[in-house]
């Protein structure tokens, strides 16, 4: 366990040094400049020179690599070039907005999906099964921008439950986590029900059965835990979704998080935020997608590390 | 016993067979045909069918004040933002979405199979880098990279559908790898080997062949995806140029107007969700029929 | 030489004027308001603040030696006493008002605005306005690095003298730039890169909170020099605000002022909402849009296809795709900026005479070429609208809708962009003096790899025309500059580099508690509104 941990930690850095070399290799060969940026329109082409050589914009790729990796291990995320601020201050400003988005989606899509995966696993064969999935399809087919700017329009403008767009209390935040969860809820409604028909076919249920327990006794006492778990375990794999998601989802509702931070950047090529945005998507990617890989054979025993 | 029946599993044609008469007996699977037939059908005919020019900016279809028209008998769904025919718009929208769609995706599954095929087979050192490879992208938040790609190099139709194949061939790749490494394994394979078969021959001869299912399967469900994906990068302004119609594109040009015109957000909306639901709901019933492994979505 | 402001903007002046010496002192300072934009703010350091949003707010914070009537675009001396010019107009000596103090207590002094101009100069410091100091002697040195410009010396603790290296009529303008306004050196050294964060200057306000992605908030500086401004004690910039939901607020009285204005798909329903009627004020923006046609790229090279593009494009149309929130433009100045050529006539909309000079060019059956637009709405919608009125004649220009940057890209290379619109990129006035139209983006100074002009277009004799306007210090010849650069002007569009399209009007909104002048509220300067001058009419 612990030897498959390490190996998994040190690919996981070697991937994130991969991550960083192609991103920035992407922006090295952007055809902006942006010294341009940064000088402004009434720079002199010596302002827009010195801008560039202090930046190090000037020197060889592998160079400017070394430079930005140097900063990278210690922790040092650049300097915004348009902003002016460390990318570091930035990130942390925004991170708390972006990772309240993404709870508030984990939290719509297990109470979504898990819902209707239930109903469909325990209404199996009926209209209302049939019903739930046709909307799980329609889940994961969905645009997330049509669901927001539909979300917007029947419950912010023209029923008025919710505000248009922002940030700062409750209700700002549940039309941005329903449109970031819907995606995932139609997965999870999907994968709660088959997870569940698979549980009731075991026979300790049929056990239990046997046993006189009352049938909602079995179901949500033995059934339905049983069924959830390995359905919960998926979720460190959500966070590549959300990630991207983000990026629409904010932009949809004015959300300040990470999101917007890198859209805006990547218009003005403010290279140092696009990089770091990649970055700490990649990792919490990394990370997830680690946690649900050691998760699941604690649970199903059946599922081996390899 | 248990090996015998494997091998005649692993040497049986794969069952490609009479796909379309299962498909129409389910109605979901159905309901997924026709919408895509449909939809191919509007792509095709599309310069018969649409009522007008769908670049031409049409002097009356403004208002005095320069707001779009609503839906009316001259223009069945309202005018744009400048005064074009929605309708017309929508219907050449779909060739676009259409051949995103094949495209993109037909190259993603092209470079994915070969990945996979690769890795799978010929292990060793071609495997650890391809498949360190694939692991590396799928660290990437796959909008966040291609929305890079497409700052990168200027959008057009080709270089959307490059960038939408350069985000989407991984997840096939990593199914493809899976499949082929078991494969591999078997005895029909080792045989072939044994006999003196090139590495190239039994990837393609051998091992090819019984991938097709799982291809068309994903290749299917890949539509899906890579239809949804093109219609975010032209919501966000970076897919296809305008004056081309794309249903995402249709969005965001006149997603400003969202509150007080909203057929023109939700019409090309409900189009998307169409064509990606249809492939979705295809390939689900394909994967029925053609894998019974069932594997999970991610 | 002020004498052609927009008539809106003349009267609401005018107004002001006659009002300003009855009311000013009638009105109590006191009361609060909050002001909403969906951008960040980026640094209000004024030697780096260049957005639209951060440069008034830095204008509230810092003070320099020149700045402009209220609501006007009339010079007028701020922290200077006084000043004297030169016969030759290549000195400027500046007396300061004595007694002016810093946020932190300390006094300001010329060293301060020494060591301010010296700071944007010095290649560090990374300013986008180093170039506005070209004129002062020592600027090449100094901004290859070596130390402080020679031209500037402290004479005294309230005097200052700068040297320039040619006679510039700008020069005032330049001293009331943001650019030029005086920061504490201590604070700078204590801060470091973050001043821009951690901004201590000597205006009517102080900064007294931050909070990145969500507020800013700037309090009444108590020991202000200029005793009863500012009006307000508080205001709070909310960013983050869709200009959407800012206007929902600003009706529900929750906000005093939408600083990105009404966002355009609100924009009809707004000018008829009974509600909005009255708050909504109109004014005139120092700002040309424009497509650049680069010369150096056939057949742009040919001045006949460049006339004609110039008829083939419907003004009217494209004012009305942007719901009429601009006026039609036929000449590189806006209508409110001296120099403005009224009688001017420019090149009517005319399809067929624009058919007839494509084929008096050789070019009888169109060509093909290629318009780049930046990619947030509406401008590839207003690029379409352009894209069909040259189809008409024959042209087919294929759209590559970019990022703002790679679009600024394609215009610095010599065989990058045929044809530019420039929307959202637009030149909108550092300052309003005409030549500030010309040097980078039509002069054959901005004609450089990486330059700003997108036309490529280079007149030596217009430059030189330009240089000698701009050699006119003494004000008494101000009509006669005037003229010769409305002169400049029309012969630019004689070769037609570029076809104006035009000049946006601005839409400000304010909450029926701020009172103020009309013109406060739509300043060519001080954008969105005049911080200092506005009051609260709930405290009165």
């Amino acid at each position: 366990m612990l030897a498959y941990v390490a190996r998994r930690l040190l690919q996981s850095v070697l991937i994130l040094f991969g991550v960083s070399i192609i991103t920035f290799a992407l922006l090295y060969i952007l055809p902006a400049d942006p010294a341009r940026q940064i000088a402004g329109r009434s720079a002199t082409a010596q302002t827009v020179d010195n801008i560039r050589e202090q930046l190090g914009l000037n020197l060889p790729f592998y160079q400017q690599y070394g430079r930005y990796l140097i900063g990278l291990v210690q922790g040092d995320l650049g300097r915004s070039y348009l902003q002016k601020t460390e990318v570091g201050t930035l990130i942390w400003s925004r991170l708390p907005a972006s990772l309240l988005l993404m709870v508030g989606a984990i939290v719509c899509e297990l109470v979504l999906g898990l819902t209707m995966g239930m109903i469909a696993a325990l209404r199996r064969g009926t209209a209302l099964d049939k019903g739930l999935m046709i909307f799980s399809f329609v889940g994961v087919s969905a645009p997330q921008f049509v669901i927001g700017i539909l979300l917007l329009y029947v419950f912010a403008v023209q029923l008025g439950w919710f505000p248009i767009g922002g940030y700062g209390t409750f209700a700002h935040l549940v039309l941005p986590s329903v449109t970031l969860g819907f995606l995932g809820a139609g997965w999870y409604s999907r994968m709660m029900r088959s997870s569940l028909l698979d549980v009731l076919r075991q026979d300790y249920i049929r056990t239990a059965e046997a046993k006189g327990l009352t049938r909602a006794r079995v179901i949500f006492g033995h059934a339905v835990p049983n069924a959830i778990l390995p359905v919960i375990a998926m979720i460190g794999i959500d966070i590549g979704l959300f990630m991207s998601g983000i990026v629409v989802v904010e932009s949809v509702f004015g959300w300040p998080g990470i999101g917007q931070l890198a859209w805006q950047a990547i218009q003005r090529v403010d290279i140092p935020i696009i990089m770091a945005v990649t970055i700490v998507s990649a990792v919490a990617i990394v990370i997830g997608n680690l946690l649900a890989d050691l998760i699941t054979p604690l649970i199903d025993p059946r599922i081996k590390l390899r | 016993m248990t090996v015998l029946e494997a091998d005649v599993r692993g040497i049986a044609a794969p069952p490609t067979r009479g796909i379309l008469a299962r498909l129409v007996r389910r109605p979901l699977a159905l309901f997924g045909l026709v919408l895509i037939g449909l939809v191919v059908v509007v792509a095709l005919g599309a310069p018969w069918i649409a009522p007008y020019d769908p670049y031409e900016q049409f002097f009356e279809g403004l208002s005095l004040e320069g707001a779009p028209l609503p839906p009316d008998g001259t223009f069945w769904f309202g005018t744009d933002l400048v005064g074009r025919d929605l309708f017309s718009r929508l219907i050449y929208g779909a060739q676009t979405s259409l051949i995103i769609g094949v495209v993109a995706n037909g190259i993603a599954v092209l470079i994915g199979a070969s990945v996979g095929i690769a890795a799978g087979y010929l292990r060793g050192r071609t495997e650890i880098v391809l498949m360190r490879f694939t692991d590396l992208m799928m660290a990437f938040p796959a909008l966040l990279l291609a929305i890079v790609l497409a700052a990168t190099f200027r959008p057009s139709l080709w270089i959307v559908a490059m960038v939408i194949a350069m985000v989407n061939w991984v997840q096939i790749a990593r199914i493809i790898y899976t499949e082929t490494r078991s494969l591999a394994e078997r005895d029909f394979i080792e045989a072939e080997r044994a006999m003196g078969a090139g590495a190239l021959r039994i990837m393609f001869r051998h091992i090819l062949p019984h991938l097709v299912s799982t291809i068309i399967v994903w290749g299917t469900l890949g539509i899906a995806t890579t239809v949804l994906l093109e219609a975010t990068l032209s919501f966000l302004g970076i897919g296809v140029q305008p004056p081309v119609p794309s249903w995402g594109n249709i969005i965001f040009e006149n997603q400003t107007y969202f509150s007080s015109a909203p057929w023109l957000v939700f019409i090309p909306g409900i189009a998307i969700l169409a064509l990606a639901l249809a492939f979705n709901l295809l390939g689900e019933a394909l994967r029925d029929i053609l894998d019974p492994t069932q594997q999970g979505y991610h | 030489m002020k004498q052609l402001l927009l008539s809106c903007v003349a009267g609401a002046s005018f107004a002001l004027a006659l009002g300003a010496t009855a009311a000013a002192d009638d009105i109590k300072q006191g009361g609060s308001m909050i002001v909403t934009y969906k951008d960040d703010v980026s640094t209000l350091d004024p030697a780096i603040g260049y957005d639209w949003q951060n440069w008034s707010m830095i204008k509230s914070l810092f003070d320099g030696l020149m700045d402009y009537e209220p609501g006007t675009t009339v010079l007028r001396k701020d922290i200077a006493e006084d000043y004297t010019i030169s016969d030759d107009g290549q000195t400027f000596t500046f007396t300061l008002r004595k007694g002016i103090k810093f946020h932190n207590g300390r006094e300001l002094t010329a060293e301060d605005v020494k060591y301010s101009i010296d700071r944007v100069v010095n290649p560090e410091t990374q300013s986008p306005g180093a170039g506005f100091f070209a004129s002062i002697k020592g600027f090449d040195e100094a901004s290859g690095g070596a130390g402080g410009l020679s031209g500037i010396t402290v004479v005294d603790p309230y005097t200052i003298k700068f040297e320039l290296s040619r006679p510039d009529a700008t020069f005032l303008h330049v001293m009331a730039l943001n650019f030029a306004h005086v920061v504490p050196k201590e604070e700078v050294e204590k801060y470091g890169a973050d001043f821009g964060k951690n901004p201590v200057g000597s205006g009517a306000f102080q900064m007294t909170e931050w909070t990145l992605g969500q507020r800013v908030v700037f309090e009444r500086f108590k020991d202000y020099w200029n005793t009863g401004l500012p009006k307000l004690d508080q205001i709070t910039f909310e960013v983050g605000q869709e200009p959407v939901v800012a206007l929902l607020r600003l009706q529900n009285g929750e906000i005093d002022i939408p600083g990105d204005g009404i966002p355009p798909a609100k924009f009809i329903e707004a000018m008829e909402d009974p509600t909005l009627k009255d708050l909504i004020i109109q004014g005139g923006q120092l700002h040309t849009g424009y497509v650049t046609m680069n010369v150096k790229i056939p057949p742009f090279d040919n001045v006949k296809v460049r006339q004609a593009v110039n008829m083939a494009i419907n003004k009217d149309r494209i004012v009305r795709i942007i719901n009429g929130r601009a006026v039609p433009a036929n000449q590189p100045l806006p209508p409110s900026m001296p120099g403005y050529a009224k009688d001017y006539q420019g090149y009517a909309y005319d399809v067929d005479k624009a058919k007839a000079l494509l084929a008096e060019a050789g070019l009888a059956d169109g060509f093909e070429t290629e318009l780049f637009v930046m990619n947030t709405d509406p401008q590839p919608r207003i690029a379409q609208a352009i894209q069909q009125d040259l189809a008409a004649i024959g042209i087919k220009a294929s759209i590559q809708s970019l990022a703002q940057a790679n679009v600024i890209a394609a215009g610095g290379e010599p065989d990058g962009a045929p044809m530019i619109w420039s929307g959202g990129m637009a030149w909108i006035a550092d300052f309003p003096d005409p030549s500030n139209f010309y040097g980078p983006i039509l002069g054959c100074g901005g004609a450089v790899q990486g330059g700003w002009n997108w036309s490529w277009y280079c007149n030596e004799e217009l430059d030189r025309k330009a240089a000698e306007a701009d050699s006119i210090v003494d004000p008494a010849r101000a009509g006669e500059r005037e003229a010769m650069w409305r002169d400049i002007y029309v012969k630019i569009m004689e070769d037609a580099p570029w076809a104006p399209i035009f000049n946006e009007e601005r839409f400000s909104v304010r909450s029926t508690r701020i009172g103020g002048d009309d013109a406060l509220f739509v300043d060519p300067v001080h954008i969105p509104v005049h911080y200092d001058q506005v009051y609260a009419k709930d405290v009165q």
